[in-house]
């Protein structure tokens, strides 16, 4: 018989008043793997996360994280399991050593262990220098990266990280993706929810992605990809008029029915020929003579995701959500 | 680890929920000097109401039995211990506001430690915020005849007042949640608690209905104790009542507090 999954979520119900966050969730984890749970805001990603955190409880269904119960073994769950949130929950005014201190004696770590632990995590999460100083002058990257490193400081075999890059810079993120592969190498189960589809690829071994609080398709990164279909060639024209017929050139240039959306005057359609193939649709315009304003090939978003699983764009997702725009976002 | 066998034994269980609590009181502790600003208004508040109760009103109340200062001091001493559940609201509130408490929330720490350890620093806070307005009191010509008894159970008296009223202070953070609404709340509740009682005029000089109020409200009975102990003055039955009040608050606002605390997963 296989082993448990680490995770296990079975027909999670949640309900705020009249608004359904989970309307029978499922989800399940293996020991060692990491599941990314990919959905736009408000699909009920976090409370999924809360509730297995034990923060939340749900209406009905039933979890379990390592094997307890996290409705009726709470405590149990709760000492082998860290959090990361999607905001940096730590104390501006502690130093980075005493925040992650605090949290090692919290963990009923003895004081001497609490204090080895705190320099060791400081040391391997680059904040060595910065371990001195009060958390409030950390940069947004250094913050993650110190409260990744405080769900990590009873060394939990189940990890939980919640949009652990949203609001971060490119270069941050990026740090912050070795460190959680590095983990990962180290046997811990991670559930991650992000709303980054180029983050579910490069870390989870297998996606679920939700919407409206369930779950409408899962399976490996690759799989999810044959779905959506790989990249996108989007070409924006001046006026409205030249929509059509873009329309018509990128029906026969791409590898199905093109996407037309006229309040943006672009046009996409998935795309496999390259940069050999870019080149021939930009003959192809020129010599019908619709003119260009923008072209570009680029990687599936969350929102091509939810149009070939859904037929319907991720609502609630802003423009900057998706990795073109990635550089622009503020941090929180 | 160890720590799941410890849980299952009960004064296990009460020695780790010590340990957490002073955890986080040492937390809150270290906040003091690192936010500045926080000490330093919770001293400029009651400092201007010395001055101007002292130098600008002074004159024209009357109060039987001490000269003015010496009165008024009492009164200041217990409103700012009473402000203080303000803050213990709003250091809370933020808490809970930016992350905080979920990640203590997700530890296996006694869930009561977060509160307690806040209140316990507040209690810390409060003391010294007191200590610096008897010397405030002192340079504006306040002469106290206390003993060293005297002084003591004052100290007492301030110190139970300022725990059980912490805990109002935390149980509406935990049902506002907001810290400029708790600020707002604070305010609501404050003022005529602190205002309509015996601590800037005598209530004899009230309309009678107010009177009523503020003759049996425990700020008054509690201002009144800490005024007799003071003044070397009577305080007949308010001492043991004053006391009686702030222990019902906190065996009525701690349970509701905790209780609220270990449900707030939303």
């Amino acid at each position: 018989m296989a082993e448990r999954p680490m995770i296990a979520a079975e027909g999670l119900v949640k309900r705020f008043g009249a608004t359904v966050a989970l309307d029978g969730l499922d989800l399940a984890a293996e020991r060692g793997t990491v599941l990314g749970v990919l959905g736009p805001n408000g699909a009920g990603k976090t409370t999924a996360v809360r509730i297995l955190c034990t923060l939340l409880e749900a209406d009905s269904g039933h979890a379990e994280v390592a094997g307890y119960d996290v409705r009726t073994q709470p405590d149990q769950v709760r000492a082998r399991i860290g959090l990361t949130g999607q905001y940096a929950a730590v104390d501006e005014y502690l130093t980075g050593r005493e925040n992650l201190e605090m949290i090692g004696r919290l963990s009923r770590l003895p004081a001497r262990q609490a204090r080895a632990r705190a320099l060791e995590l400081l040391d391997r999460f680059d904040l060595g220098d910065a371990g001195g100083r009060l958390a409030k002058g950390y940069s947004g990257g250094m913050r993650r990266r110190l409260d990744l490193a405080a769900s990590l400081v009873a060394a939990p075999p189940v990890l939980f990280l919640d949009e652990p890059t949203t609001g971060l810079d490119p270069r941050s993120r990026f740090t912050m993706w070795d460190l959680i592969a590095e983990l990962v190498s180290g046997g811990t189960t991670i559930l991650l929810t992000t709303q980054y589809l180029e983050e579910a690829d490069r870390l989870a071994d297998l996606i679920a992605v939700v919407d409206h609080g369930r779950v409408i398709a899962s399976g490996t990164s690759s799989e999810l990809k044959d779905r959506v279909g790989g990249e996108r060639l989007e070409v924006a024209v001046p006026g409205a008029d030249d929509l059509a017929a873009a329309a018509r050139l990128l029906a026969r240039a791409g590898d199905s029915e093109p996407l037309v959306d006229r309040d943006g005057g672009r046009v996409s359609v998935p795309f496999t020929a390259g940069t050999r193939g870019l080149a021939q649709v930009v003959r192809e315009f020129d010599a019908a003579g619709v003119a260009i304003d923008d072209l570009s090939l680029r990687r599936p978003t969350l929102d091509d995701v939810f149009l070939a699983l859904t037929g319907h764009a991720a609502e609630d997702t802003v423009p900057s959500d998706t990795p073109d725009h990635r550089g622009e976002e503020v941090s929180v | 680890m160890s720590a799941p066998a410890a849980a299952l034994r009960p004064w296990g269980r009460l020695r780790w929920a010590m340990t957490d609590a002073l955890v986080l009181t040492k937390r809150s502790l270290l906040h003091i000097p690192r936010i500045p600003e926080l000490l330093v208004f919770a001293t400029i508040q009651p400092v201007m109401f010395v001055l101007l109760f002292r130098y600008v009103f002074g004159g024209a109340i009357n109060v039987q039995g001490a000269s003015y200062v010496n009165f008024l001091m009492a009164g200041v001493f217990v409103q700012t211990v009473t402000f203080g559940a303000m803050t213990t609201g709003i250091g809370l509130s933020t808490d809970l506001s930016t992350g905080l408490v979920d990640r203590f929330r997700s530890l296996p720490m006694a869930r009561s430690a977060v509160l307690l350890g806040r209140t316990l620093a507040d209690l810390a806070r409060n003391s010294l915020v007191v200590l610096i307005m008897v010397l405030v009191g002192l340079g504006v010509g306040f002469r106290p005849e206390a003993g060293v008894l005297e002084w003591l159970a004052t100290a007492g008296m301030l110190l139970l007042l300022s725990f059980s009223f912490s805990w109002i202070g935390a149980t509406i953070a935990l049902f506002v949640r907001n810290p400029e609404a708790v600020q707002s709340a604070g305010f609501i509740w404050l003022f005529p608690l602190t205002f309509a009682s015996s601590a800037f005029v005598q209530t004899a000089s009230m309309p009678g209905w107010l009177q009523a109020f503020a003759d049996h409200q425990p700020i008054t009975l509690i201002i009144n104790t800490v005024r007799g102990l003071l003044l070397d003055q009577p305080i007949g039955s308010d001492g043991p009542v004053a006391a009686l009040s702030c222990a019902a608050i906190l065996l009525v606002f701690a349970p509701l507090a905790v209780a609220r605390f270990r449900n707030a997963g939303s």
